[in-house]
């Protein structure tokens, strides 16, 4: 049985704005029932077209589904579009409370129907992730997952923003992979570029007061240096911080270890390669 | 809220019987059975009881009766053994709609270098005897084929399938834990080499299973260590759900003439009034001849596991072949197996009645589940035109 939260079950037991709008502005569907879920969004935009008056769903899918749906059409109801669009998947999954990891994809289902639909209304090109085993329609990239139809740029977007780093992830928040397998390769290298470009973001600032200096070698102490120290039984402390000298004192496996000069070393480079180039890193017992 | 039980596939009530039979052997009789001591040979005489009891139920001897940890514990070791008693053959048939156990380990095979086969099903869910006539030949060391299945209830011709086995000298074991209980079995006159049968799927606790090893068919233990259970499985005995299942085997003998009268009526009432009032709904391996106590029925437009969620808010329970449940993406490869169009696969329920099971239990479904079904498909995007008839 799945751990749903109360809102999650509140929301399939009595779903919101179900039904479907004769004169809607915008329709957006998405999935297939071969795919065991799919989602028809509909919205009523005001006068301008600008702002969403009233969102209605179809939904074929399981309880989580039903939910993450419901909480879409509540969520954009009196927004704009642009603002709309803003809505991730997250934050509907966030709306419910959460929803278990396997059913991520009820809520990443919900962020594409309403791409679709507004995406449809301004005429452009439609991001093209429905699921429908219709490759040739792909725009948002080259399809990856073919048993579901999934593309590398959608899947990047939701490794992005949803900060996934392995192919079951994916798995669980797209479907990509789920089926047959054969893509989870190709989901693990897009994993690999994604983080890849990441990574490199951690940067050395131009100018620092000293107040900020304390600070930021406080900062790379705690989430660079310590938890890779405790990785191996080993921790250290800050004793104090003066001008350009930074004296920090082993403890645990640390504490005596035959290699705790060139532990300090690698502070220091830590140190220097994130805060400031002059820095240097003394041992004391403290 | 009293719970309806209509999942007797998934895991059976302890009867109350059976329970007051394995009672006195946890704090009282707690004495191991191996023991020279008087207080462990009480419980050891019981042990053998059980096996009798066990034995008596599938028409076979006790000797040939090996306690073990579950059904799955039987179905890995019965494989096995086959393989390490034919070095030199190096085939496996199986089929595509077995229960896991067996399923994911002749599926590891293929890794150590074995040929798997996997028999196909027909729509209705029977397997094609030519496909296995073709399939076995004297490099096959093992065909295991269950008795009947867990989804749909389908029932294979276990000794037809066992005569083709035969004739090219392989072994035969069957996956008989959905069967027991449910239809007579009888193994002094079978060609089943090896069966698995497991306790709480016949009203006996979880965590105890038997295998059926024919007198004269060579075994190699899957566990070793002691030498308990003849040498055929090692560990200490699990004395009181041993001792438990011997009395629910009892119990299953006398109850079995029910099953295939009381259980099947209300079986077959339920899906005959399911099908008159739900419209696009229809029984998987409907036509197949199946287990007095199971229904596997497909709702079409609608998916099985918001089925599921509404009525298990009624207290209802039951299980789906949907992909939502399980966690995997896919519907049951039981269902995939048998041709079932995605659109009835997503939405296929399984009801499993027991002994347990009253004709009001039944009324309430037959009340609550249209509604549910109707529900479901207001909110779909498909099936629309099934909501106006």
């Amino acid at each position: 049985m799945w751990d749903y939260t109360d809102k999650v079950k509140e929301h399939f037991m009595n779903p919101r704005n179900v039904g479907d709008i004769a004169d809607a502005d915008a329709v957006g569907e998405v999935g297939s029932l071969a795919c065991g879920d799919a989602l028809k969004l509909f919205l009523k935009l005001d006068d301008a077209k600008e702002r969403i008056i009233e969102a209605k769903f179809q939904t074929f899918g399981c309880g989580s589904a039903i939910a993450s749906s419901s909480a879409l059409t509540e969520m954009i109801k009196g927004k704009t579009l642009d603002e709309a669009l803003q809505v991730t998947n997250k934050e509907i999954a966030d709306f419910l409370g959460g929803l278990p990891e396997e059913k991520m994809h009820c809520s990443v289902m919900g962020q594409e129907a309403l791409e679709v639909a507004i995406a449809k209304f301004r005429g452009g090109p439609v991001p093209v992730h429905d699921h429908d085993h219709d490759h040739d329609l792909a725009q948002d990239g080259e399809i990856v997952c073919k048993c579901f139809g999934l593309t590398d740029g959608f899947l990047r977007k939701v490794i992005e923003q949803n900060r996934l780093h392995t192919a079951e992830q994916v798995t669980h928040f797209t479907k990509a992979g789920g089926a047959c397998g054969g893509c989870i390769p190709k989901i693990k290298e897009i994993i690999a570029e994604v983080l890849g470009e990441q990574q490199q973001k951690p940067k050395k600032p131009e100018k620092l007061t000293n107040l900020r200096k304390m600070q930021l070698i406080q900062e790379v102490l705690e989430n660079e240096v310590r938890p890779q120290l405790w990785a191996d039984g080993g921790d250290l402390e800050l004793i104090d911080i003066s001008g350009n000298i930074v004296q920090i004192a082993f403890r645990k496996a640390c504490a005596g270890c035959a290699s705790s000069g060139y532990t300090s070393k690698f502070v220091e480079q830590k140190l220097r390669e994130l805060v400031a180039d002059d820095i240097s890193v003394e041992e004391v017992q403290g | 809220m009293k719970e309806i039980y209509l999942d007797n596939n998934a895991t059976t009530k302890v009867d109350e019987a059976v329970f007051e039979e394995m009672r006195p052997y946890f704090t009282e009789l707690y004495g191991n059975p191996s023991s020279m001591h008087y207080f462990g040979g009480q419980v050891q005489k019981k042990v053998d009881e059980a096996r009798q009891r066990v034995a008596a139920l599938i028409g076979a001897h006790p000797d040939e009766i090996v306690f073990t940890a579950c059904g799955t514990e039987s179905d890995n070791a019965a494989i096995k053994s086959a393989l390490e008693v034919f070095p030199n053959r190096r085939h496996v048939i199986t089929t595509r709609v077995e229960h896991p156990a067996v399923l994911t380990f002749c599926r590891g095979l293929t890794k150590q270098g074995y040929r798997v086969t996997e028999l196909n099903v027909d729509r209705k869910g029977c397997l094609d005897m030519d496909e296995l006539q073709a399939a076995v030949d004297e490099n096959t060391a093992v065909v295991s084929v269950m008795y009947a299945n867990n989804e749909t209830g389908v029932v294979f011709p276990i000794e037809e399938i066992g005569r083709i086995v035969k004739d090219k000298g392989a072994l035969f074991h069957t996956d008989a834990v959905q069967a027991v209980g449910k239809i007579p079995l009888n193994m002094a006159e079978s060609t089943v080499d090896m069966l698995s049968l497991s306790g709480h799927k016949l009203h006996a606790p979880k965590g105890v299973g038997i295998l059926y090893v024919r007198k004269g068919v060579p075994f190699r233990p899957f566990l070793v260590g002691g030498h308990q259970e003849k040498n055929r499985r090692a560990g200490t005995e699990n004395t009181a759900s041993i001792i438990a299942l011997g009395k629910a085997c009892e119990l299953a003998g006398a109850f079995l003439d029910d099953e295939n009268i009381r259980i099947k009526g209300m079986r077959d009432r339920l899906e005959n009034e399911l099908l008159r009032i739900v419209p696009a709904a229809r029984i998987n391996g409907g036509g197949a001849e199946r287990l007095p106590n199971t229904t596997s029925i497909a709702f079409e437009f609608v998916e099985g596991e918001l089925i599921l969620l509404y009525l298990s808010e009624l207290g209802i329970c039951a299980s789906s072949g949907s992909a939502c449940t399980s966690g995997s993406l896919e519907p049951s490869h039981v269902l995939r197996a048998m041709g079932v169009p995605f659109t009835c696969a997503h939405g296929s329920i399984r009801f499993s009645l027991s002994r347990f099971t009253t004709d009001a239990e039944i009324d309430t479904v037959i009340r609550e589940l249209p509604p549910i079904i109707r529900r479901g498909r207001e909110m779909s995007p498909f099936g629309r035109d099934l909501l106006n008839p």
